[in-house]
């Protein structure tokens, strides 16, 4: 039973990393943000098992709020903003494919040397967890920065966003009062997002971030 | 008497894969023209094609050098040796313990490295291109068929066919995810190496798209019987390799009666059929990809094995 516990988490740690190498593969707009509901998804069923196996029935909620608002909201959000501002769905990525990817494996072989060896006498579950947890919050930064489309870096953000959870859970619970205020912060954080991208469309016509390089007076 | 006993198995298995890998592509062939709604042609129509092909007079080209003749048999034989290698419906055949995932490979990339030559023997534009596509993809689809040899070491302990197998059927695999990217990569890698649609289309002499077909263009006759049946038992080893790692129920343990060995045949052919459908239905289903997205395709599949990989460190880490 308890290696099955174990099996079945990394499981599901293991295909959020998967996931997020996912984000990085994709080149549609509209893709991407079906990969990121699909990344919620697995986040709020990992969550879900941690709080089976721990039994920490707070952690449900947590897992309700990931599937409700990461996996259901935001995405249709972000679908009808995408289409309101009539953004052309290829995503214009500022370093290619190939790279990325390379680069996306490397920081995954960074974060599991690096957290394995620094938690050396952990439990392994939580061990495993914060390995996977740091290269998912890595890999939503790699997505920030090789995306030039202002869309696709809310997708980044909220992807780390999940890395950031994933390691809450792995860490032997935390308070539901934190999870709470962390989920309602990324949701306010999304909206004034929001609001930006239709500053940003407003002035320059475009969601394309290099458009404020030259404003800045910064040409390339 | 153990030593016969095991010739004889092993022979069985050697005939077994020669007689049935026409016979998976016609079956495939089959499904894929009835999945549009199409009659298709018999599914003995690869035997009788290459029957023609063996009454054949052989056209060589005038500055075709030996190199140009050999190498139908040597790409054949050596596909043949790395299928007789792969257990079928048993494990602890009598060349499995040569069996090594390595040495399969070895053998698959020195028939391939015989036909890109051969392919630019001649000389004429078609071979060369081809030659040039097929290499590509095989540096991209080795290091990712190696990757997936790698975890599947790491998991079961050993490179070997057999005891891989063995290890997997056991009970103490449990769930683990780095086996099923392997297991989705050496999809990806069985599609880019036996040509099928993504990657390339087999059926078409269209000089945009053709790989395979462009490099073997210059043979006819007995020649190309020869590499055809290659090709056909290339697809039947991949099958064979996933079958016989992933999915290694019901194969016969070593030293098992004439019962098991039967279960296991049984066994295997339903897995062939299955395998097969699936295969035709995933072609039907996607279009051809352009050449330049191969890489991005195969990158994909090296992805999955290095992560794999990767992620077998963390749980085997205390």
């Amino acid at each position: 039973m308890q290696s099955l516990a174990f099996d079945i988490s990394h499981t599901l740690a293991g295909g959020l990393v998967l996931i997020s190498l996912m984000m990085l593969y994709q080149d549609r707009l509209y893709s991407l943000l079906n990969v990121f509901a699909l990344h919620a998804l697995v986040l709020s069923l990992s969550v879900a098992w941690q709080a089976f196996i721990q039994d920490a029935p707070h952690l449900y909620v947590t897992a309700v709020i990931a599937l409700v608002f990461k996996a259901i909201v935001i995405p249709v959000a972000l679908h009808r903003i995408v289409k309101q501002l009539g953004i052309h769905r290829d995503i214009e990525s500022a370093v290619g494919i190939g790279p990325t990817m390379l680069a996306g494996m490397g920081l995954v072989a960074l974060s599991l040397v690096l957290m394995l060896r620094v938690t050396s006498d952990a439990d392994p579950l939580a061990r495993e967890d914060l390995a996977f947890a740091l290269s998912v919050v890595l890999l939503g930064l790699l997505v920030m920065v090789t995306r030039r489309n202002a869309v696709s870096q809310v997708v980044g953000f909220m992807s780390l966003e999940n890395g950031l959870v994933l390691a809450a859970t792995g860490a032997k619970g935390m308070p539901l009062v934190v999870e709470i205020s962390v989920a309602f912060s990324i949701l306010i954080a999304f909206i004034v997002i929001g609001i930006f991208l239709f500053r940003i469309r407003e002035r320059f016509d475009s969601v394309d971030v290099s458009a404020l390089d030259d404003f800045r007076g910064e040409r390339r | 008497m153990v030593v016969i006993s095991d010739i004889i198995v092993q022979g069985v298995q050697m005939l077994l894969v020669l007689l049935l890998a026409p016979l998976l592509t016609g079956y495939v062939r089959k499904i894929k023209a009835r999945l549009v709604r199409r009659q298709g042609a018999s599914v003995f129509q690869p035997y009788r094609d290459l029957l023609r092909l063996l009454r054949k007079e052989v056209v060589l080209a005038d500055n075709a050098s030996w190199l140009f003749r050999v190498t139908p048999y040597i790409t054949f034989a050596a596909i043949w040796v790395a299928a007789a290698l792969v257990p079928t419906f048993a494990t602890g055949l009598l060349f499995n313990w040569t069996a090594d995932l390595i040495a399969i490979v070895a053998l698959l990339g020195s028939a391939r490295f015989f036909l890109a030559l051969a392919g630019m023997d001649v000389g004429t534009s078609f071979g060369g291109i081809g030659s040039s596509r097929e290499v590509m993809i095989a540096a991209l689809a080795e290091p990712a068929m190696l990757l997936i040899v790698f975890c599947l070491a790491l998991v079961a302990g050993s490179t070997q066919l057999s005891t891989v197998s063995h290890f997997l059927a056991s009970s103490y695999v449990g769930l683990r995810v780095s086996l099923g990217m392997a297991l989705v990569a050496l999809f990806m890698v069985a599609i880019a190496e036996n040509a099928r649609i993504p990657v390339d289309n087999p059926a078409t002499h269209l000089e945009l798209t053709m790989v395979h077909e462009a490099m073997i263009l210059e043979y006819s006759g007995r020649h190309l019987a020869m590499i055809e049946l290659g090709a056909f038992l290339k697809l039947l080893l991949y099958v064979s390799l996933i079958a016989c790692v992933f999915f290694p129920w019901q194969i016969a343990l070593y030293g098992g009666g004439a019962l098991s060995y039967t279960i296991g045949a049984g066994a295997y052919i339903v897995k062939l059929a299955l395998a097969g459908f699936l295969l035709a239905l995933f072609e039907t289903a996607t279009a051809k990809m352009r050449v330049f997205r191969v890489p991005q395709f195969l990158g994909a599949a090296f992805m999955l094995g290095l992560l794999g990989t990767l992620l077998l460190f963390v749980s085997r880490s205390f």
